[in-house]
């Protein structure tokens, strides 16, 4: 980790090799100088500066003399052994001495002035026997206990760590917390360059781990307490996020695994690393969109890793079956990292420290923790709320899709409930469960969709076998209904459709018989019509025959006359 | 046990180098010895600064460091032996 970003002209750093803890520092603790790490009993001091030694021994070629004033050598390495460090390898490889220094003060009287150069001779005996470049004094204030001088004890204290100073070894010195003073014999007089603190509280019954800088003589460093934890996996601090808002930004889009879903974002799904909050009340299938995201990030060749803490994995994997979607076989192909914890078994910073590692470590596309509001019953609303933003932070910078449910209290306004929240999320898809004329409907609405236009609408969520679908609601009537409303609605709407069908035909048919009867009437004036103008035509007839008659008669009788 | 063996004490020194602390502590132990405990001591003088693997072996921290290893149990004195009383009690020489 002593690469060029933490290149400080101002002072050289020894990498820790604890994850955390050298970014805090920008580099680790002051090489060849000193460092004091106080802390009460049980809080890891010990495991703080065994981590510093193999770390160096195994990764940086700085061997280094562990110096314990209480515990045997093998209880040291079987200690260390439940962080993974096989120290017998280590001092069978000549890169770790461990230096046993017991004084048993029943079988030792004082008379007369001494000093502790046995103590050095040993101590430069096994530094030069493996060229240490780094030193664990672990704990020196045994001594105190074992001398009754303490005025001799203290000089030479002074003295060794002078004389470490002056070799340019890079020392952990722990020392038991006292009353009102970091240490129980002041030991901090005398380290000027690096103090750290390491606390152990217990908060509702479950223990955290935090660690301080009390000092750092020469760098800047944070001052705030962190958290840390140890477990199988070593000791890690976890600073909060200084990340600040440069994430990188993707245009990538990554589908919900709901056709509809997608299309109600414009298509295609969510931006990649984008954080995405699925609120909702019980029973509202924020889980099952979940699983529904992971089911499609998987069935496309990418990681997802799920952070449960209401169901187990096989339960989990049964209920999403019943959608169609087959979580155990993503699991058996190594698509998906399913972890079930109960919230109230670690603290929220434990929590948070497994969540960031396990993700370190699977490396996944998209996480999906369910649900977030299990935390609010453990830690206050603050640092809940801090814890959230690390890990939006984290997924961010990881360039991973967050995928977060959050369990609404039925009666809670959720706006304001969650306006903590909301801010951090780029996403926020609501699921309602509203209750009308004697049922419930799930319907889904996309409350914030950063940097993708989205649909308005509040979609009716219907679970079934074949996934997740979101039908378009009944919008006629100047109101939008789902469920068994809008199936009354519809039907109502065909009803009337059917009846004005109905009318239509009727007028239709109505004035058809009309037109046939006008038609007919028609008929009936023209063959009138006709009849008399047979008649007019029969009189002009008659009249002519008539005349004609008239004429011949009148020629006839003329011819008769003779004249 | 013959009181003879009984009463030899077999005493180690652990020094480092010339020092004025080292060196009052050989001429105490010496002294002491001589006056109260003539012929029935062994003084053995270790110089740690020559082998300091002693140091290591024989669990010494602070220097001068008396042992006595017989008669057994072993009995460790440091400081440089400036209270001849003191001294005679730890090595119970009444």
């Amino acid at each position: 980790m002593s690469d060029s970003r933490f290149s400080t002209k101002s002072l050289a750093k020894s990498p820790t090799g604890i994850s955390g803890f050298d970014d805090l520092t920008l580099g680790g603790l002051p090489k060849g100088r000193p460092t004091l790490v106080c802390g009460t009993a049980g809080c890891g001091k010990t495991l703080f500066a065994a981590t510093f030694l193999v770390h160096g021994a195994r990764e940086l070629d700085e061997p280094g003399v562990f110096v314990s004033f209480e515990e045997r050598p093998s209880d040291i390495i079987e200690n260390v052994a439940s962080l993974g460090f096989d120290l017998d390898a280590l001092i069978e490889a000549e890169k770790v001495v461990i230096e046993h220094i017991a004084v048993d003060p029943s079988e030792v009287a004082e008379i007369g002035d001494f000093d502790l150069e046995g103590l050095f001779l040993r101590l430069e005996l096994a530094i030069d026997s493996i060229g240490a470049k780094r030193v664990v004094l672990d704990t020196i204030e045994s001594l105190f206990s074992a001398f009754t001088n303490q005025a001799v004890l203290r000089a030479e204290i002074r003295r060794l760590f002078d004389w470490l100073k002056d070799r340019g070894l890079t020392t952990v010195i722990t020392g038991e917390r006292g009353d009102g003073a970091l240490t129980r014999q002041g030991l901090e007089e005398y380290v000027s360059d690096c103090v750290l603190l390491l606390d152990h509280r217990v908060q509702n019954q479950i223990s955290t781990r935090r660690l301080r800088i009390v000092k750092y003589r020469g760098s800047s460093h944070g001052t705030n307490e962190y958290p840390f934890l140890i477990d199988q996996g070593g000791f890690s601090v976890l600073p909060v996020s200084s990340l600040g808002l440069n994430h990188r930004v993707f245009d990538e889009r990554v589908s919900t695994g709901v056709a509809d879903l997608d299309a109600m974002v414009g298509g295609g799904g969510f931006h990649r690393g984008s954080s995405i909050l699925i609120s909702g009340v019980a029973g509202s299938g924020k889980s099952s969109l979940a699983a529904s995201f992971v089911d499609a990030a998987c069935k496309t060749g990418q990681k997802a890793l799920y952070f449960s803490f209401e169901e187990s994995q096989d339960q989990t994997v049964r209920n999403m079956r019943s959608l169609g979607v087959d979580l155990g076989a993503h699991i058996a192909a190594d698509k998906l990292r399913y972890v079930a914890a109960r919230p109230t078994f670690y603290s929220l910073e434990m929590h948070l420290a497994l969540m960031l590692r396990e993700a370190l470590a699977f490396r996944p596309d998209v996480f999906v923790l369910d649900p977030l509001s299990a935390f609010t019953e453990t830690g206050n609303r603050t640092e809940v709320h801090a814890m959230l933003l690390r890990i939006v932070d984290f997924l961010k910078s990881e360039g991973i899709t967050g995928v977060l449910t959050h369990l609404t209290q039925s009666g809670q306004t959720v706006i304001e409930t969650e306006s903590g929240l909301s801010s951090l999320m780029d996403a926020w898809i609501l699921l309602l469960n509203r209750e009308s004329n004697g049922e419930f409907n799930r319907e889904l609405y996309l409350l914030k969709a950063r940097g993708l236009s989205h649909s308005n609408q509040v979609r009716e969520f219907v679970m079934g076998g074949d996934g997740i679908r979101l039908l378009l609601p009944y919008t006629g009537q100047g109101q939008a209904l789902t469920g068994a409303a809008r199936r009354v609605a519809e039907a109502e709407e065909r009803r009337r459709e059917r009846l004005r069908e109905i009318e239509a035909e009727k007028a239709q048919h109505l004035i058809e018989q009309r037109r046939r009867r006008t038609l007919a009437q028609i008929e009936v004036l023209r063959s009138e019509l006709e009849a008399d103008e047979a008649e007019l035509r029969g009189l002009v007839q008659v009249e002519t025959d008539r005349r004609t008659q008239v004429e011949t008669d009148e020629v006839e009788m003329r011819k008769s006359r003779g004249n | 046990m013959s009181t003879e063996e009984a009463s030899t004490r077999k005493l180690i020194l652990y020094v480092a180098g010339e020092t004025p602390k080292s060196l009052a502590a050989i001429s105490n132990l010496e002294r002491i010895c001589r006056e109260h405990l003539p012929g029935k001591y062994r003084i053995e003088v270790i110089d740690l600064k020559k082998n300091p693997q002693l140091a290591r072996e024989h669990k010494i921290v602070a220097i001068p460091t008396l042992v006595r290893e017989l008669p057994i149990p072993i009995r460790k004195i440091i400081g440089d032996l400036s209270d001849e009383q003191k001294v005679l009690i730890n090595l119970k020489v009444e």
